[in-house]
């Protein structure tokens, strides 16, 4: 019994964890493809479902089956995997920096894809051949790029890389903002900020393949990485002593999470909070080991964003609050919750 | 296990910070490293234990060149323990010790019962078996020492470098760390500020100025009050304790 405690649990007791989490997750998105301005019956969503993978051919009206299938369900997963890969960049960043506030967009991708994303909306650089989302991406690695190159290659130690991403942060924060008020009018400076605080409308399958594979690539690689990921607790020098080629984790890890980020930023926004919070919450429940952590947080985020993102389409009728100030909105208070809980012992 | 030192040479920009340093340890030796402050102990460490490359020179492990190892499998042979290496996360003493098997592990193995008997060898070695489950943060200056001392052992090192162990520590620990390292079957090189307690507990010392070695040797023969006054600035008489035998220091205020 003393060892289960020690590990936190057998492998059977984590498989348990991880079909229940699963179940959880998969009720989540039914739900979301249930719940609307236009309700859909939980049978009828699965049926439609069935029906499109050729496993049924149930008579369900067209116009439910194209909901559920061509709108409802692409969403929902897209929102479980950007849930699920902010959580697991912000777990690595808050290991890597050793910084508690650290989260996905601390090295500067979100703000280099808001300037790209402006760049494509109010100066139509590509002229209509590059989409919005390319335009984000690219400023996303442009602002990573910067930090790379500010930090030397991530190499100079935790505080010197948070302050090169602050310092591309603002940069490129302040050309946005220059783009916006010097060429912009009023409606272009409106849809830049609805796609700054984050929607997961208009997201379609062939996004939800592309987040597949850079999510599903990006776990892959954290957790081949993850008992390298512990040895950094006490901080660069203590990991190298224990074997762990420093470098160049820091800098795949880098890597991987500003891919990831920058293809969920240039998707969908850049969705705060969600990065921060969600590993904090993990790691109060399954520690703080990296094995567990990831998946955990890949999990929790996913659950947690698919919530959001019906939270964001039933609070007001008729219309989608930002899914950036649903995700805040929704997890502060939890947050508190269990700030509160696991504040020090006095 | 051996450790030998050539003609080290190690600096930031243009300042040498460690400046033609030769030294050897003999197998299962514990030697003390002293000096003043900024005399160039702790970047020494650091270059024996192959945590820097030095610019010239080289060191030897058991006749091996540290440099064409790699650093995986370094750390499978030689342990280094930071001075009061912290930490905000929330890990159990048991999570830290288990960092120590951080080299004998690939990126996915389980948990070995190999690894489990190291970790329970290393635990009781430092006498925190009974703290297994206790948070990191709610340990005292004393018992996270004792930890991170658990932790390099448990990476079954055959050579241990500690940087000033007995920092922060009072009087009672630092005896009782430096006894442990002392009674270890380990060669184990540490950095020290107090005088006594090399005196104490090393089986040779030796002493750096400005990144140079000034001396070396049996405790016996490397303090003398002519060495405090020229390396540490300080006059003093030394007796030999009737206690333990060792030279004994008497400092004498100005």
């Amino acid at each position: 019994m003393t060892a289960t405690a020690d590990t936190g649990g057998g492998p059977a007791r984590l498989a348990l964890l991880l079909v229940l989490s699963g179940a959880v997750l998969v009720l989540c998105v039914a739900l979301a493809t249930a719940i609307g301005d236009y309700r859909i019956g939980l049978g009828t969503v699965f049926l439609a479902v069935t029906n499109e993978l050729g496993l049924t051919g149930a008579e369900i009206p067209a116009i439910e089956q194209s909901v559920v299938w061509d709108l409802r369900l692409s969403r929902a997963l897209v929102a479980a995997l950007a849930g699920a890969g902010l959580a697991i960049c912000g777990a690595i960043l808050q290991a890597l920096l050793r910084n508690a506030l650290a989260e996905p967009f601390v090295l500067g991708v979100s703000a280099g894809a808001s300037t790209g994303a402006v760049c494509v909306i109010v100066l139509g650089i590509g002229a209509g051949g590059l989409s919005l989302s390319a335009g984000a991406f690219a400023g996303a690695f442009a602002a990573f790029g910067l930090v790379a190159l500010l930090s030397n290659g991530a190499t100079s130690g935790p505080n010197h890389t948070i302050l090169a991403g602050v310092a591309a942060s603002q940069l490129f924060n302040a050309l946005t903002s220059y783009i916006v008020t010097t060429s912009g009018n009023a409606q272009q400076a409106r849809d830049v900020m609805f796609w700054l605080l984050g929607s997961f409308g208009g997201v379609r399958w062939p996004d939800f393949q592309l987040l597949l594979v850079v999510v599903v690539l990006g776990l892959a690689v954290c957790i081949w990485m993850a008992r390298a990921l512990d040895a950094f607790t006490f901080g660069d020098e203590d990991a190298a002593s224990l074997g762990v080629p420093v470098g160049r984790i820091r800098l795949v890890l880098f890597a991987v999470t500003a891919m990831v980020t920058a293809t969920i930023v240039s998707m969908v926004g850049a969705i705060g909070f969600v990065g921060l919070v969600v590993p904090h919450a993990a790691r109060y429940v399954v520690g703080p080991m990296h094995l567990r952590l990831l998946p955990a947080c890949a999990v929790v985020g996913a659950v947690f964003m698919v919530l959001a993102d019906i939270a964001s389409r039933v609070i007001v009728a008729q219309q989608t609050i930002p899914i950036g100030v649903v995700t805040a909105l929704v997890g502060v208070p939890f947050f508190a919750v269990i700030l509160y809980r696991a504040r020090p012992q006095a | 296990m051996s450790v030998v030192a050539e003609s080290l040479t190690w600096g930031v920009r243009r300042r040498t910070i460690v400046s033609d340093v030769s030294l050897s340890v003999a197998p299962g030796e514990t030697l003390g490293l002293i000096g003043p402050n900024g005399s160039g102990k702790s970047s020494l460490l650091r270059l024996l234990a192959g945590l820097r490359r030095p610019q010239s020179g080289r060191v030897t492990i058991n006749g091996r060149d540290i440099a064409g190892v790699g650093r995986r499998v370094l750390s499978r042979e030689v342990a280094f323990v930071q001075q009061s290496a912290a930490t905000d996360t929330n890990v159990s003493v048991l999570d830290v010790v288990r960092l120590g098997r951080t080299p004998h592990r690939s990126a996915l193995a389980g948990w070995s019962a190999e690894d489990e008997a190291a970790v329970a060898r290393a635990l009781a070695r430092v006498d925190m078996a009974g703290h297994r489950a206790q948070p990191w943060q709610t340990l005292s200056g004393g018992e996270r020492q004792r930890v991170h001392i658990a932790r390099a052992l448990a990476q079954s090192p055959r050579v241990m470098f500690l940087d000033e162990p007995t920092n922060h520590l009072d009087i009672h620990h630092q005896i009782e760390i430096l006894r442990m390292v002392r009674d270890l079957d380990l060669t184990s090189v540490v950095a020290l500020h107090d005088l006594n307690l090399a005196a104490m507990f090393c089986d040779r010392i030796v002493v750096l100025r400005g990144g140079s070695v000034v001396t070396a040797g049996t405790p016996e023969a490397v303090l003398t009050e002519g060495l405090l006054r020229d390396v540490f600035r300080v006059e003093a008489g030394i007796g030999r304790s009737p206690h333990h035998g060792r030279p004994h220091i008497q400092f004498i205020p100005g």
